[in-house]
């Protein structure tokens, strides 16, 4: 095997390949809330910065593909992990008690994981792919929350998302071999303000959408 | 004045690795508070072997928690809620009257099971096999003041050295990873310039032999840290991380 593979295919390699994805996926979520926020300043606001997006025309495309191929590297390492860490202690303790290290976010970053992937299949189902030739983006998406169902799976799968960063920003850190004392209590802080800025970035929209839908 | 306590056990009792293992319930009665968890063990074994019964099988050495012989799962704490203890030198004084404690093996997949509670611990040493060593010419030791090395480093060294290898943190690891035993160890050489001329080759293969022994992957739950009876820090395995990014990409080493 080349040495990429080699360095890559380690328990070490698989976490920085979560880390490097995990970090992408930060980074898009940050200009995607930056762009939903135009949705607070109504209609056109909102139709016009999805209009400036798409007239970046190939260069969308090339981003959405490059996700794509990030996501796949995510999901397919996260399940590997998943199943390999099972494995690893076939016979489980009939007492087990935290020492104090664990978290909601970490104990459960398999399931929020699997929950985001369900819920990303929707979301782009809905928005995505859909045919918007006869509608404005602002009238499919205030079309969606006029219905409760969809504000209350959005605003769950937000807070799933916040569940899942708030381990996985300083985690990713920790992977990369970023923990220094000086910053690392910074950036568990920075972690939790992070993931509560997408909880409610991304959660209010719903709501504040079907008031005024 | 001696204070003494009864306490219920519920004991993993498995005769030998492939045979089925079960809880069993003993009572261990007049226990001195000053004893040790292993005393206590003791106290219960020779009221065993007097019954015609098969004393619990455990591991210990030194007793004074250095060696790193002993260790068992207390209540769901590996070595006991205390922190910072080894088993041997958890006192029977943390436990009331009355009290109902589990005691099983530390378990993992890596860790084959001997009987009751010891369990082969010798996956940690073909992992220090792998790499956790420097070479040196034998001969006359060196002066020791020849190289200068910090404070601080000499220190952070130290701490990592602390590891005793009991393998508690692997079974504190929900993924039962090994990863704050090969970063402790990792650690404490490539902090120091006699561990600098290695480092890279170390870091691989004590990571791919952690790896090839069937371990778990670090998810940073950080139970390890919390759990360790020498409070070994995952700062170790951020820097062991660092070794491995160094000596993956920027070496010559595949
Ligand atoms: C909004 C999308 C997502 C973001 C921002 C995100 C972010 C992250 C980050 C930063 C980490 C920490 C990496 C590390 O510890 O080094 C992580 C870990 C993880 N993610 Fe995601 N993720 C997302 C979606 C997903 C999806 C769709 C799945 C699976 C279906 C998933 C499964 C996992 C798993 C299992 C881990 C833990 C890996 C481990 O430490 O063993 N994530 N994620
Ligand atoms: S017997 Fe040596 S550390 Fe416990």
């Amino acid at each position: 095997m080349n040495w990429l593979t080699n360095t890559l295919g380690t328990s070490i390699g698989k976490k920085l390949m979560m880390a490097v994805t995990g970090l992408a996926f930060i980074g898009f979520l940050t200009v995607h809330l930056a762009g939903n926020l135009t949705l607070y300043g109504g209609p056109d606001s909102f139709n016009s910065y999805a209009e400036h997006l798409h007239a970046l025309g190939p260069l969308v495309i090339i981003f959405e593909w490059g996700l794509m191929l990030l996501a796949l590297v995510h999901i397919l390492t996260g399940t590997f992990l998943y199943f390999q860490n099972l494995a690893a202690r076939p016979l489980r303790y009939s007492v087990n008690k935290r020492g104090g290290g664990r978290t909601l976010g970490s104990a459960t970053m398999p399931y929020t994981g699997v929950l985001i992937l369900l819920f990303v299949i929707f979301h782009l189902a809905n928005f995505r792919f859909i045919d918007a030739s006869h509608a404005s983006l602002f009238q499919v998406v205030s079309g969606a929350f006029a219905h409760p169902l969809y504000v209350g799976i959005y605003v769950f799968a937000m807070a799933v998302v916040a569940i899942h960063v708030s381990h996985g920003f300083w985690s990713l850190f920790q992977s990369l071999g970023l923990n220094h004392p000086k910053y690392m209590p910074f950036l568990r802080g920075l972690g939790i303000v992070v993931s509560l800025i997408f909880g409610l970035g991304f959660g209010f929209l719903p709501i504040y959408i079907s008031f005024i839908a | 004045m001696t204070r003494t306590i009864n306490l219920t056990l519920k004991v993993w009792r498995q005769p030998a690795a492939a045979a089925k293992g079960r809880f069993e319930t003993l009572h261990a009665t007049n226990i001195s508070t000053d004893m040790s968890f292993l005393e206590m063990l003791d106290v219960v074994n020779e009221q065993l072997t007097l019954d015609g019964k098969e004393p619990i099988a455990f591991d210990s050495d030194c007793r004074e928690g250095i060696c790193g012989q002993c260790g068992a799962v207390i209540n769901g704490h590996p070595h006991g809620a205390e922190k910072g203890t080894t088993l041997c030198q958890l006192h029977m004084r943390h436990f009331q009257n009355g009290d109902t404690i589990v005691v099983e093996p530390f378990r993992a997949r890596a860790f084959k099971l001997h009987k009751d509670l010891i369990i082969d611990r010798s996956p940690l040493d073909q992992i220090i096999q792998a790499g956790g060593y420097i070479s040196v010419h034998t001969g006359g030791a060196p002066e020791a003041n020849t190289i200068p090395i910090s404070e601080d480093r000499a220190e952070l060294a130290m701490d990592a050295a602390a590891c005793i290898g009991c393998g508690a943190c692997v079974a504190a690891c929900p993924n039962a990873s090994a990863m704050l035993f090969v970063s402790a160890k990792i650690s404490h050489l490539a902090l120091l310039p006699q561990g600098r001329p290695e480092a890279a080759r170390r870091a691989l293969s004590m990571v791919r032999k952690m790896d090839e022994l069937c371990f778990g992957n670090c998810s940073n739950e950080r139970e390890c840290e919390a759990e360790c009876p020498k409070e070994i820090s995952i700062a170790n395995i951020a820097r062991m991380n660092r070794e491995y990014i160094k000596a993956g990409f920027f070496s010559a080493l595949k």
